[in-house]
């Protein structure tokens, strides 16, 4: 027992001492003070890992570029694995404002999880900067003072693709999509554009996420002989849809569209399949844009790897901060002024400059883009400085 | 819809019917001769379609896959039985359930620690890889009718086991009465595990032969496990011929329900599955 109890002591104790070196930022030191706390709460297990290793590494680029500070200030970074998991997101996000009592919070990939951070961050009245996840609320009825956004809505790149759709004189388009918010968010939005041009989506079929059973709506699709077919999917399920639909023939007769994510990430596993099929989204390979070349050369350099659009959204969303911080001599303690300073800041992002809109989402150009031997290369804007609609959004 | 989107769409609902048939004989066997609800069984689907992931990425060759695949995954069946079910024979139904819900969970660890967490595909092979043009549209990839056959094969090679052979003799009398089958000096015991290790392989093989189509995800299993429980419900209880017949039925169902309004179609099964039912309660046959 005795024994026993002095162990336990001593590895208390031990633990404690080590804590307090491991951790130079607990209020102990007076430096401290000085740092400004960042919350990344991503990603890291499951699915989505690759994606928010990609966004950290982009902010954390972003960062070094500026000498490891912000606004002058060093940067102290807390990191919690969000796992995609929408039921841990509140008490994953409660931890990093309540407990690391950080300054921002960066997150994150899945739209699910980043609602219910948008949620704690408008009760806590917490800095929130989404450096992915989509869903139309977060910048929508959901929208705040303190809640900013450095990727897209759903309806952005979706809508830019209802446009060049009707250009391209098709009439008569069936859609397919994953039946959860993001899938009908992006049907929508390019419904809206495409019979806004006067074209007509024939038919809309949903099935379950994440099934990838596609055999019966092919079939369908090739009964009902559309002009052309514009789909949301993303990942594993991407992959499967464009070979699945190659191998039924139908490439051949009805071309296929979708937003960016149908075919970023997953070429390589696509193969020929994806070749020629046309996308849409903020980002694309071979953007004559100097500011590209140099993040894709320093980016390779500092990870051994090429950057993708996620490490864009994470790069630009340390920049944003960084003008919100400049805005205010690095105190954040001046909340107004660092968010008018970021609401003001033009961002000199890879994928182009951008502003944001009164609702804090990126007014951006979307661009069209061509699977061209295992690249998404652009063949041209969509939508120049397209602003997302913000239906909603009160502030 | 003309007659000829009819007929292929008919042809998707065989083929997947077929399949959900694979699965849930495996399911009815067990619990029907046995008497023991397994919820892992899913999770022997999800293995089987790992390992050919894992196989076909090793080997280059989806038949190497398939041969280590069934040989591995009967000596696991083989070695769960004898270790875990076989003291679960004269337990309570809520004992299985706790046991069988703790090895999805070991499963499912197990398959994020070796394989990790992500979505793969997994190729067709060569030979197997073309397509035969069925309408002016639409041409149907040769490797779902390899399938559809080799589920009818297999399907024909059980019933003729379970009605003709002495082995089948064997299992079916075993169902009814354990001991009697017994005092005859029948060993039992290695009947059963002959049994599971059965269901297992066969739930296996079918994640084998559904992973060049349906990519090979985390939970697989379980979303399998939930309608191969409506086969068994709706087929009867124990019924390798009643699963086969609503594993057909479900096929269509789904299928069609996808098509026609496919907004209701997560709910059209379930639907099925209550008027059969209403119908007959203990499903469509009983027994073996």
């Amino acid at each position: 027992m005795e024994q026993g109890f002095n162990r336990r002591r001593f590895l208390l104790s031990t633990a404690g001492i080590a804590g307090g070196l491991a951790l130079p930022g607990a209020p102990l030191f007076a430096q401290s003070a000085n740092k400004i706390r960042v919350g990344l709460m991503l990603p890291y297990t499951g699915t989505y890992a690759s994606l928010g290793n990609a966004i950290t590494n982009g902010f954390k680029l972003a960062v070094e570029q500026s000498g490891g500070k912000l606004g002058g200030r060093q940067i102290e970074y807390f990191t919690v694995d969000d796992e995609s998991d929408a039921a841990k997101a509140p008490e994953n996000a409660n931890k990093l404002i309540k407990r690391d009592n950080v300054d921002v919070l960066i997150g994150t990939v899945h739209s699910g999880v980043a609602l219910a951070m948008t949620r704690v961050a408008r009760e806590t009245k917490s800095l929130l900067i989404v450096p992915n996840a989509g869903a139309d609320e977060i910048t929508g009825p959901l929208c705040s003072p303190n809640i900013f956004r450095t990727s897209f809505s759903a309806w952005q790149p979706a809508y830019a693709m209802g446009q060049v759709m009707a250009e391209k004189k098709h009439k008569n388009v069936v859609t397919l999509s994953w039946k959860y918010s993001f899938g009908e968010q992006s049907v929508a939005g390019f419904k809206e554009a495409f019979e806004k041009a006067g074209g007509k989506v024939v038919k809309e079929m949903y099935l379950p996420f994440p099934n990838v059973e596609f055999q019966p709506y092919l079939t369908e699709i090739a009964a009902l002989k559309p002009d052309a077919v514009f789909v949301f999917f993303a990942g594993g399920g991407a992959v499967k849809f464009v070979k699945d639909y190659d191998a039924a023939g139908l490439k051949k007769t009805i071309p296929l569209y979708g937003s960016g994510f149908l075919t970023d990430g997953t070429l390589e596993a696509q193969g020929d399949s994806a070749e020629g099929i046309l996308t849409t989204l903020h980002y694309a390979d071979g953007l004559d844009i100097a500011k590209d070349k140099a993040f894709r050369t320093a980016y390779a350099m500092a990870f051994r790897m090429q950057p993708d659009v996620y490490a864009v959204q994470g790069y630009d969303a340390a920049q944003l901060f960084a003008a919100g911080l400049a805005g205010v001599g690095g105190d954040v303690t001046k909340r107004e002024g660092l968010v008018a300073a970021m609401e003001k800041a033009t961002i000199d992002s890879p994928r182009g400059r951008f502003t944001l809109s009164k609702a804090h989402n990126p007014v951006q150009d979307i661009y069209l883009r061509k699977v061209e031997a295992k690249q998404n290369k652009v063949i041209s804007v969509a939508a120049k400085a397209l602003a997302d609609p913000a239906r909603g959004c009160r502030m | 819809m003309d007659f000829s989107t009819f007929l292929i769409q008919l042809l998707n609902a065989l083929q997947y019917g077929l399949l959900l048939f694979l699965v849930a004989s495996g399911l009815t066997l067990i619990f029907g001769i046995m008497g023991i609800i397994n919820l892992a069984h899913g999770s022997f689907y999800m293995m089987g379609a790992y390992m050919a992931f894992s196989l076909t990425a090793l080997s280059g060759n989806l038949l190497v896959a398939v041969i280590v695949g069934i040989a591995l995954s009967a000596l696991i069946g083989f070695l769960l039985e004898w270790g875990l079910f076989s003291r679960l024979y004269k337990r309570d139904h809520l004992d299985q359930v706790l046991l069988t819900y703790g090895l999805i969970l070991i499963f499912e660890e197990l398959r994020s620690l070796i394989v990790g967490d992500d979505v793969h595909g997994v190729p067709i092979p060569e030979l197997l890889s073309a397509s035969i043009q069925l309408s002016e549209t639409l041409s149907y990839p040769v490797y779902r009718l390899f399938m559809s056959g080799v589920c009818i094969l297999l399907a024909a090679l059980m019933y003729w086991l379970i009605r003709y052979t002495r082995l089948g003799m064997m299992i079916r009398a075993g169902s009814s009465n354990r001991e009697m089958v017994q005092a005859l000096g029948i060993n039992i015991d290695l009947i059963y595990r002959i049994v599971f290790g059965l269901g297992v392989t066969l739930a296996a093989f079918a994640g084998i032969l559904a992973a060049p189509v349906s990519s090979v995800y985390p939970g697989m299993g379980n979303q399998v496990l939930i309608i191969c429980f409506v086969v068994v419900v709706i087929g009867g209880v124990g019924s390798v011929w009643g699963a086969l017949v609503a594993a057909l039925l479900i096929g269509l169902t789904d299928t069609f329900g996808k098509v026609i309004a496919p907004d209701y179609a997560g709910l059209a099964v379930y639907v099925l599955m209550a008027a059969v039912l209403l119908w007959r309660p203990e499903g469509i046959f009983r027994r073996i």
